[in-house]
Formats: C-alpha cells, structure tokens, sequence
C-alpha cells in the first residue's frame, strides 16, 4: 500500500528567494492492484509526487509510506532496494543510448544481483510481452519513441515490481502508439501489479474508467473511483 | 560479489567500447599527460647523473712531508676512512705520484729531465678524499689542518681559491635540485589536473546515464564502478602507448645527451629500467584516471 499523509513540498526557485509550492498538504492512499490516474495541467504536482515516491527528493513537510518503508526517512544506500519494489516509466523514457533493448532491460536486473540464468530466462520473455521480441539487439536510437516507452515499460516490469509508476509515458508519442501503451498497462495491471499513471491526456483518462485523482496548484481538487478528467 | 564484480568490469569496458570518440579523445589527452610525465622522470635521471657526476669531480688532497712514514700516512688513512663524512679515499704514495707524474709529461722533454736532474723524487705522498657531501669538505680539511697532524701533514688542498669553487658548485648543484623538483611538481601538477578535466568531460556528458542508473535501482557501487573501471583502461592504455613513443626518443635522444653528459647511457639506462619505467606510467595513469573517475562520479552520484 501507499499512503502519502499531508505532504508538502517547495522549490525555492533557484536561489532567487522566490518560493513555489509544488505540493501542499497532500494526502492519499492506493491500495494494492488499482490502477491510478494522476491528473492536471502542467506544473499541478504530478511529476514531483513521483519523484517523492522513488526517494528522488524528499518532502518538506509529511510523510510518504510504501509498503513496509518510511521514504522520505531512508538512506541514500537504502534507496536502492525500494527502487526495485517500484518501476518507473518517464515521458522521455531514460534508456542508457549505449546499451540495447536487451542490454537496459537486464541491466535493472543485473544491478539486483540475479544470476545470469534468471537474466537469459526473463529478460527476451518480458520483451515479448512488450512486443519488442524482434527488436532486443537494437540500441535505443534505432528504435521508434513506442518501442523506446515499451523498453523502459520492460525495464519497468523485470523486477516484478509492486507498482507502475509511468510519469506522462505518451507524452511524446503519436496516438496510436499511446493507444498501444495504454493497453499494455492495462494488461500489466490485470496480471496484479498497481499502476500509477500521472498523465494530461484527457482522452486517455476518460477512456480508462479508472480511479482518479485530479491535482490542481499542488492540491488534491478531487478524487473519484471511475472518475473522468475535467477541468475546473 | 563475484558476479557484481565481473558485471561492473563487463559494463566499464562496454562503456570505453563503445564510446569510441570520447574515448580515444580521453586518451589522447592523457597519453599527452603521461609523456610529459616520462619525459620528466627521464629528465631527472639525467640531471642526477649529472650532478653526481660534477660532484665526483670534487675532491681534496692532503698533502704529507716527505719525512712521515707510510705506517702514519696510512693511519691516517684509516682515520679518515672511519669519519662518517668521508666517501672514499685514495692514498697515493710518492713513487706512484712520480709515476703518474711521468706518464702525464711523457712528451715533454725538459719537465722529464728537470726530474731526472733533481736526483731525488720531489713529489709528496697523499691521500685525495671524496666527502659524502660537498658541504663536507671543509669540516675535513680543518680536521686535516689540526694540531694533532702538524708534524706529519705537509699541506692540505682547500685553500681560498678552491673553497670558493666548491662552494659554488654547491649552490649551482643545490639550486639545479630544487629547479629539478619544483618543474617536477608543476608538470606533474599539470598533468593530473589535465586528466581531471578530460575523465571528468568524459562522464560529464554521461551524467544523465548516472541519473537513470540510480533510479533503476543501482547502488553508489555499481554506479560508479563501470566509470572506475573506465578510468583504469584509460590509464592502462596511455601508459604502453606513451612507453611505444619514449622508447624511440630515448633511443634517437641517447647519443646526444651523451655529448652533454658523457657518463650518462640513456638507452642503456632505459634498456635495464624498462619494467620499473613502464610500472610507474601505468601506475601513474591508473591512480590519476580512477582519482578523476571517482571525483566526477560523486558529483553526480546524489539522486
């Protein structure tokens, strides 16, 4: 489960003495197997709530539970090890450009410590699932922005994680791709693995028929199970 | 552990693999700093050659009347032989002076029956000493100049004229040393910060690479390790590349530092040093590249 219990966070606006409230006194909770939407204009806190579930930044004030793990009380040396209980998928995918398909996608697990033979077996299933089954030896930059996303959608799922988090994942896709990806973290879901979609596509979010909480200014302006996006 | 270790080697050389240009660009410019340090080194073996050399050169000689003893004279000897300033010591009794003083004035006639005319060998016994330290000559020479040796010492070779030769033979050695090791430190210096700047550019633009390595879940270890390993490839590779370019220049340099500096052999010297040459360029390239690999890695290192 995740709890975020009155959170919130600023920006001080690079120094300059101006302070920006990205976050203020947030509090929800996903339960186990649900599929989330995150929704708002831009600059409404969707992004910055991620980063504060990977342990990327820490809250100025409140407290972010994950499972068993406090987040914003862990070390930097115990990150890590709540990073793979999560996988995150970004707008602009974050592949490492000199590795393959195959190459990023074992990588996440190789980083865990798994034995190559767990790695051989895992790594060309779950591209399959992807769809990228002919495309595992090509490097990031010979690929579409779909099968980039379907990579790091991959690299995402290795690990079996507890949750999905895919921070604007067809951001920079055409709309069939988007369609495309939507539909694979609906399956992702299905199979038991909670996904939190942060997104301002307001098609995709009233397609869904999904839970959804709508942030507006770093607020919580609405929370609704099968709830659509408008906007106020 | 294994595993992680084999895997983080796997990823650095992948790494330097595949990031030809920067990395050939990378190494050339620490090949360049790893020449300019051989060529240092080089450069110091030859100004201690040379210094050693003139210092040799260096020596006093005591002088004994004709009338002391041999049994004194080596005596002596053995006192001198026993003072912790002294190097070494040659006695040279007056039948072998008068030798080497024939063999020396073998074609001039008159200086060779001056000799002959006088009947009786004219020249003195002596005894030249080396000091340990040119600073020491003079502390020999009184201890020479004494009361205690006043019967048997004739004369001792360090007056004025020689004391103040040797004394700037010393600044000129003292000053050469230090000029030696401060153009040592400041290329040295030089070198490293040049390595800093080129590994740290080289992961400077790999900073997003770290970025998303650490969100997948890497830890400090594996995120820094390819980069390290990097680091040691780099040096690796411009250490033997900067032994294939010295080896010709001291090759083609020798006979020329030769007329300068007879009694220095460079290909001889580099010829019998090779290992211990080579083992501090890699030395060198590996401590500088894995220092600047860690140092650009942490910068990068807090997500």
């Amino acid at each position: 489960m995740i709890a975020f219990q009155n959170v919130t966070k600023f920006y001080n606006g690079n120094g300059k003495g101006t302070e920006t409230i990205a976050l203020d006194d947030v509090s929800f909770k996903v339960n186990p197997k649900e599929f989330v939407s995150l929704v708002g204009k831009s600059g409404a806190g969707k992004s910055t709530l991620i980063k504060l579930l990977v342990g990327e930044e820490g809250p100025d004030k409140g407290r972010i539970i994950f499972g068993s793990y406090d987040v914003n009380k862990l070390q930097p040396k115990e990150l890590p090890s709540l990073r793979r209980h999560i996988g995150v998928v970004f707008q602009d995918f974050k592949l490492l450009t000199n590795k393959t398909a195959y190459e990023n996608v074992a990588f996440a697990l190789e980083v865990a410590g798994r034995p190559d033979k767990e790695i051989k077996d895992f790594v060309p299933k779950i591209l399959e699932l992807v769809g990228l089954k002919e495309k595992v030896s090509n490097f990031p930059k010979e690929l579409s922005g779909g099968e980039q996303q379907r990579v790091a959608i991959a690299r995402a799922l290795i690990h079996n994680p507890d949750v999905l988090v895919a921070d604007e994942p067809t951001g920079n896709l055409d709309p069939i791709n988007s369609a495309d990806i939507i539909k694979l973290l609906l399956t992702i879901n299905e199979m038991g693995t909670t996904v939190i979609l942060a997104t301002h596509n307001k098609d995709i979010i009233n397609n869904l028929e999904r839970r959804v909480i709508l942030l507006e200014s770093g607020k919580i302006v609405r929370d609704e199970e099968k709830g659509k996006y408008i906007l106020i | 552990m294994l595993t992680n270790l084999s895997r983080i080697i796997k990823f650095g050389l992948q790494r330097f693999w595949r990031n030809a240009s920067l990395s050939t660009a990378t190494i050339a410019i620490m090949f360049l700093a790893l020449i300019v340090f051989g060529g240092i080194n080089l450069f110091n073996v030859i100004s201690r050659t040379t210094l050693t050399s003139i210092q040799d050169k260096i020596d006093i000689s005591v002088f004994f009347k004709s009338t002391t003893p041999e049994d004194e004279i080596l005596k002596i000897q053995s006192t001198l032989k026993a003072m912790p300033e002294v190097k070494n010591t040659e006695y040279i009794s007056r039948d072998k002076a008068l030798e080497i003083f024939k063999e020396q004035h073998q074609g001039d006639e008159t200086i060779t029956q001056a000799i002959d005319q006088a009947g009786e060998n004219p020249l003195l016994a002596s005894i030249s000493i080396k000091a340990q330290d040119p600073k020491q000559y003079q502390m020999i020479a009184s201890f020479l100049g004494g009361d205690e040796f006043k019967n048997s010492v004739e004369k001792v070779s360090y007056d004025e004229r020689n004391s103040q030769m040797i004394d700037r033979l010393i600044k000129i050695i003292d000053t050469t040393r230090l000029f030696g090791l401060l153009v040592t430190i400041f290329l040295t210096l030089i070198a490293v910060l040049v390595t800093l700047a080129a590994i740290g550019l080289a992961i400077h633009s790999s900073r997003d690479e770290i970025g998303i390595m650490r969100l997948v879940g890497a830890s400090n270890f594996f995120t820094s390790g390819p980069y390290i390993v990097e680091g040691i490839t780099y040096g690796l590779i411009s250490a033997i590349l900067s032994m294939i370019i010295l080896f010709p220049i001291v090759y083609f340099g020798s006979p020329y530092v030769k007329v300068f500096v007879p009694e220095m052999n460079l290909k001889q010297y580099f010829d019998s040093h090779f290992f211990l040459i080579l083992l501090q360029q890699i030395l060198f390239g590996i401590v500088v590249g894995v220092t600047s690999s860690v140092i650009a890695v942490r910068k990068y290192l807090k997500i």
